[in-house]
């Protein structure tokens, strides 16, 4: 464990990250987020100082693999097609409806 | 008196000494006292409840046991999907949503014969300490309504403490069970990861969270979670091994057993001395009662809180990019796909949601990635080979569940970090995948709950309600103050 644990300066390029995350933000918000998450990190990043030089890391809490059922449909499980479109914002027959996803040129 | 334990009503049903539809108006009557004050429940089914209240009594009537739930009413956290019954996750982004199938917790405890009162609030996603994160309201505490329940689960707690349901579901990814039922004067206890399926559950952070009770005696806590538990093929994660049953060993007491005590784990520096003194007192007649204790120390837990804060935050910017206003729930319209769900994102989530998923994004993207997840995810390794030392030398291992008692509403929302801290004696267990319970054991200056935390190795939860449920006889904390219309339901000082 580490005695000193040294400030870290993070550098979080708010704009972009709202981007990836497909959240638009107005400015003010970018603004108090993109500090906020700064402060946080700056926290947590202290976590890079620990010294896990040959520690393997932990994805699942139990050392289980894959496990794999039967590809075979099991109908108490399997939604209907109406019973999930009816709670869609917009469907057009058998499908789900969303705006262009190409801009026009 | 009103009915409080699930164990007790279920023998007053067989005996003949009630009804399932007088559990049912029970519940009702003191849901309409309280609700307002309170706002525990995102929605109460009161016909649904009266219906399945009547069948239950027909079942019983006709010699058809369910078991020791039959007709016993219970709140479950709206966060886990109910078959025809909305489901919000306390979030704008899903208002109205009604889903079209059960978590398999829920389809277990009607099986098991529950009846579901309603569903109870909690912070947007289960993201938060206070359940001042909910689009919805906050939920108040029933000891002191100028308090915070504590959260996520902070609904499901504060109904179960005012008596709105005999027992509660709620789910725990860092503490959301465990800290407000400690805040409530209830028990709260979060299985090993695994153990319950987490099938239905809206996914918040998938490597941690885990459904679990809320109840106001440990035995109760035990035959709800020996109802849900077991493996569920439509989970991965499911744990496929038989598990021992939760409340096989709740009289065995506690000779020979042994206790670590962890007074800093996680790093805990603060902890309210009436929390202290309370917890020592508890410590001291556990050894009397043939427990022998030690205080052992998790060092690399001091990390715990920054290892969640990067592994919960990462893990739910990708559990949450299904909100895209496509399949259901909220939509904005946009020019393109892109801006239509850009737009129904920012205006879906709240802000702690946004300040975590882009938390998150930032600390999966490229460049960082290793840095933080990675590094967040070897650090769990770390705690988890401390917490494999510490039960080499102890059966259980023991500390406060909250360093505070419940703190006033608005005292943490605007320093995001003041309100992370609330969880540090908890989040270790979700971080090593163990299962942990919040036991009430008495009350601070203020007459405000105070909570103690029994954490066990994973798959021990019969070892952790055996103490669990030493440490409750041992305490004799009366739960059900709440319920007294006396002691009323107010805020200010006491």
């Amino acid at each position: 464990m580490p005695v000193n644990l040294p400030s870290v300066t993070v550098e979080i390029n708010i704009s972009h990250v709202a981007r990836l995350a497909r959240l638009e933000l107005s400015d003010e918000e970018l603004g108090t987020y993109g500090r906020q998450c700064r402060e946080l990190l700056e926290h947590v990043a202290r976590i890079q100082a620990v010294d896990t030089e040959g520690v393997e890391p932990t994805s699942h809490p139990f050392p289980m693999t894959n496990r794999f059922r039967e590809d075979r449909v099991t109908p108490e499980t399997v939604l209907g097609r109406e019973e999930v479109l009816a709670r869609a914002p917009d469907t057009e027959g058998p499908f789900f409806r969303v705006p262009p996803a190409i801009e026009e040129a | 008196m009103p009915f409080t334990t699930i164990a007790g009503a279920a023998r007053a049903l067989r005996d003949g000494r009630v009804t399932s539809v007088a559990l049912a108006e029970q519940v009702l009557e003191r849901t309409s006292m309280v609700e307002a004050q309170l706002h525990a429940y995102l929605t109460l089914d009161t016909d649904g409840l009266m219906e399945a209240a009547a069948r239950a009594d027909e079942d019983l009537a006709a010699r058809k046991d369910h078991g020791p739930l039959h007709g016993i009413p219970i709140a479950v956290k709206d966060n886990m999907t109910t078959r025809h019954m909305e489901t919000t996750a306390g979030s704008r982004i899903l208002s109205g949503y009604v889903p079209p199938y059960d978590a398999t917790a829920v389809r277990r405890l009607r099986d098991a014969g529950a009846l579901i009162a309603g569903k109870t609030n909690l912070d947007e996603f289960a993201m938060g300490s206070s359940t001042e994160n909910s689009a919805f309201g906050p939920t108040r505490n029933p000891w002191n309504t100028d308090r915070v329940p504590g959260g996520s689960s902070g609904g499901s707690a504060a109904a179960v403490a005012a008596g709105m349901a005999l027992g509660g579901l709620g789910s725990d990814t860092g503490g959301s069970i465990r800290q407000p039922a400690s805040l409530c004067g209830v028990v709260g206890a979060k299985p090993t990861y695994g153990a319950v399926s987490r099938y239905g559950l809206i996914a918040f952070a998938s490597s941690l969270d885990q459904i679990g009770p809320i109840t106001h005696r440990v035995e109760d806590a035990a035959l709800l979670l020996d109802a849900i538990s077991g493996h569920d093929p439509l989970d991965s994660t499911s744990y496929p091994g038989a598990i021992e049953a939760a409340g096989a060993r709740l009289d065995w007491g506690l000779d020979g057993i042994r206790v670590g005590v962890v007074r800093r784990l996680g790093g805990a520096e603060a902890v309210e001395p009436d929390v202290e003194a309370a917890f020592d007192c508890t410590l001291a007649a556990m050894e009397a009662a043939g427990a022998t204790t030690l205080e052992v120390d998790l060092p690399s837990t001091e990390q715990g809180l920054s290892a969640y804060y990067l592994i919960a935050p990462a893990e739910c910017s990708a559990n949450l990019a299904r909100f895209d206003g496509v399949r259901y729930g909220l939509r904005v319209d946009g020019a393109t796909t892109e801006q239509m769900m850009s737009r129904s994102r920012a205006d879906g989530f709240g802000a702690e949601v946004t300040r975590r998923v882009l938390l998150g994004t930032f600390a999966l993207s490229a460049g960082y990635h290793e840095a933080f997840y990675g590094q967040a995810q070897k650090v769990r390794t770390l705690i988890r080979e401390d917490f494999a030392r510490a039960y080499r030398q102890c059966d259980v291992l023991v500390s406060p569940t909250s360093a505070t008692t419940a703190f006033p509403l608005g005292d943490r929302t605007d320093d995001p970090l003041s309100m992370y801290v609330s969880d540090v004696f908890t989040i270790p267990s979700n971080l090593a995948g163990h299962p942990a319970i919040s036991v009430p054991i008495g009350l601070d200056r203020h007459d405000l709950p105070i909570g103690f935390q029994v954490m066990a190795p994973a798959l021990a939860e019969a070892v952790m309600f055996q103490v669990a449920a030493a440490v409750e006889s041992l305490a004799g904390f009366d739960t059900t103050v709440p319920f007294d219309p006396a002691y009323g339901l107010r805020g200010g000082v006491r």
